[in-house]
């Protein structure tokens, strides 16, 4: 049996030796023992369990969203290991490194669209990936830490994006990013102290400007691989992923197991192909633009920031700054990290949306979320300013404490109605909570996207 | 036999861990210290240098030209020193910054308005700064201003942050000569 795996040097010839020495193992494995073996002995592989749960393959339970973050993420390292090849990080350069890219460098543009592209949807694809977690409750005991390094994850996904935005130095980039920047001036006490690190000075310029490209494309590249490497393996040690099932069903102790090789590998490779083939005509038709060479004298009307933080834009528009940038953003933040830590009625892993009633409760949460959040933003564009004016109260009260005490008393006063009417679980009023909650973020995300025009007024996106 | 035996045991027990432990947390607490220092090391590497941070001096204070030259109720945008003068209605000056209070964006004057509209988050301000539209929280800032010989002078490197229009802030030309 061993001197199938480890021929005998003087069996075989000096270079079938050095093969031999770099590729122990057959490399096609015949058996499924041998694809077992194959798969722990993989450096790479090896990330993955040798077997996994026969019914955590279906597709609609991950719809492959995590194995195709970590492709979006490859593809990044690809592409912007690329683009520091032509890329000059000062303000006087920047700009036209970039538009030398863009006409002189062959498939310059293509692989910057492919950098683009892939940040874009890297953002969506983790924030659905979030979702699909929390719906299918894959957060509770023993996977509560791993739904932490997600959040962490997302986390630097974004910074990402916002470090990564800047770099261009157009008009875009500079705005976008002076007005991000700007918002850490309401966190207190240490504000304006954060700032001036982070901007490298009281100003953008071109310390900002090497702050950002070093996060870029060295201090988050090294922790996204850390974090990314701890996430695969907290869950591998979690057995695998939730095991789905209907309301009705019982959890499996002991469920049917496939080896992971070929399996699971061979439906990871197919999501990851099709996906880089959607990356791929995404980047070939639709170019990515680049404003005007940056001008601090003239920010341009509209100044949006970029479709991931219009939610949070489109907050700051109706609320005071302290609650939109610093108030709200970390209670949330304190929520999102809390929620695998709450004591549950009942563990509801792999079951979507909890429960039978869980379905209906997250359907009638939408729906408030949507009629509140438009009459509250149509309410807000045309009745806040004569509320202002007759009072004259100061506006950290009257722009930021009341709306937000409004705000918090709907949200408790939702959860315990859902808790009473419905006589929920608290999974589900946890649920419903989280869904009220997010569809609030949506519907600001759409309204600061597409409906907000010249000097930011409400307007038709057509 | 095994009595003494037993309590000579225990005394040793007693007093070797107490000083390998002493020695581990002494071990242990000098690890601390010495990641402390690095951290600090870290830190004081990615502050801002001084020179960054500097707020005007000398070579900051701008002519901005004869007090005369500027109409009443009117707004001159000055790119150099990032700030618009402004001649108020009764012939006061105003060096207004053009920063919005907000978030930093960069606010134009709007002739046909008479307003100051950001065009980030749709803050408005009067000719004097004062705020007129949410969600600015306070009145843009200003710039020292004096007037010399009738020229309008302004220190582009002292920006003042002030919570509301305030009478004081005007300055206007001495009927002397």
């Amino acid at each position: 049996m061993k001197s199938e795996h480890h021929p005998s040097p003087e069996a075989t010839g000096f270079f079938h030796q050095i093969f031999r020495s770099i590729f122990p193992d057959p490399l096609i494995p015949k058996s499924d023992q041998e694809r077992r073996r194959y798969l722990l002995k993989n450096l790479i592989l090896h990330f993955r369990p040798p077997t996994v749960p026969e019914k955590t393959l279906k597709f609609s339970l991950t719809w492959g969203l995590g194995g195709m973050a970590a492709v979006l993420v490859l593809l990044q390292f690809g592409t912007g290991l690329l683009l520091k090849f032509v890329y000059v990080p000062t303000p006087l350069d920047a700009y036209t490194s970039i538009l030398a890219l863009n006409n002189e460098v062959m498939f310059g543009q293509l692989i910057r669209n492919i950098h683009h592209w892939c940040a874009n949807f890297l953002v969506l694809i983790v924030f659905l990936h979030m979702l699909r977690v929390f719906f299918t409750g894959a957060f509770h005991p023993p996977r509560q830490f791993n739904w932490i390094i997600g959040l962490g994850l997302f986390g630097l996904v974004l910074t990402a994006n916002l470090t990564g935005y800047l770099l261009p130095y157009d008009q875009l980039a500079y705005w976008a990013v002076t007005v991000s920047t700007g918002m850490l001036e309401y966190i207190p006490f240490i504000g304006n102290r954060l700032q001036d690190i982070i901007q490298g000075g009281h100003e953008i310029g071109p310390a900002t400007l090497s702050i950002f490209f070093a996060f870029h494309t060295a201090v988050i590249p090294l922790v996204l691989i850390a974090l990314m490497a701890f996430h695969f393996w907290r869950t591998r040690k979690a057995g695998g992923l939730v095991i789905p099932r209907t309301p009705e069903e019982e959890i499996e102790e002991k469920p049917v197991r496939v080896t992971t090789l070929p399996h699971l590998l061979l439906r990871e490779v197919v999501v990851a192909l099709v996906l880089i083939a959607f990356v791929m005509v995404v980047s070939v038709f639709f170019d990515v633009s680049l404003g005007g060479s940056a001008n601090p004298g003239l920010s341009p009307n509209p100044t949006k920031a970029p479709w991931y933080f219009a939610g949070p834009q489109e907050l700051l528009l109706h609320l005071h700054p302290l609650f939109a940038v610093f108030v709200i953003p970390l209670i949330l933040i304190i929520a999102l990290m809390g929620i695998p830590y709450l004591k549950y009625d009942t563990n509801t892993e792999g079951v979507w949306f909890a429960s039978v009633k869980g379905r209906r409760i997250t359907l009638i949460s939408a729906i408030v979320a949507i009629v509140a959040t438009l009459m509250g933003i149509v309410v807000n564009e045309y009745l806040f300013d004569v509320v202002i004016g007759l009072h004259g109260v100061p506006p950290i009260i009257g722009n930021g404490l009341i709306p937000f005490a409004l705000i918090f008393l709907g949200c408790s006063g939702f959860y315990i109605l859902i808790k009473h009417r419905y006589s929920a679980t608290n999974n589900e009023a946890v649920q419903a909570l989280f869904v009220l909650i997010l569809f609030v973020f949506l519907i600001l995300t759409i309204t600061g996207i597409w409906f907000r025009g010249p000097g930011m007024k409400l307007t038709w996106p057509f | 036999m095994s009595k003494p035996k037993k309590r000579h045991n225990m005394s040793e027990t007693e007093q070797i861990p107490s000083r390998r432990s002493f020695l581990s947390i002494l071990w242990i607490s000098l690890g601390f210290v010495a990641l402390i220092e690095f951290i600090g090391i870290v830190a004081a590497f990615l502050l801002p240098r001084k020179k960054m941070v500097k707020t005007g001096g000398f070579g900051a204070i701008m002519d901005v030209g004869p007090a005369d030259k500027f109409p009443k109720e009117s707004v001159t945008a000055f790119i150099r020193g990032k700030f618009y003068l402004c001649r108020l209605e009764d012939g006061g000056f105003l060096a207004v910054s053009r920063k919005c209070t907000h978030l930093g964006c960069t606010v134009p004057w709007s002739d046909k308005e008479k307003r100051f509209v950001c065009p980030c988050h749709a803050s408005a301000f009067d000719i004097r700064g004062e705020v007129i539209s949410p969600p600015a929280p306070r009145a843009l800032d200003v710039y020292h201003l004096y007037i010399e010989n009738n020229i309008v002078k302004v220190d582009a490197g002292k920006r003042i942050k002030r919570s509301g229009f305030n009478i004081d802030q005007v300055v206007y030309v001495k009927k002397t000569s």
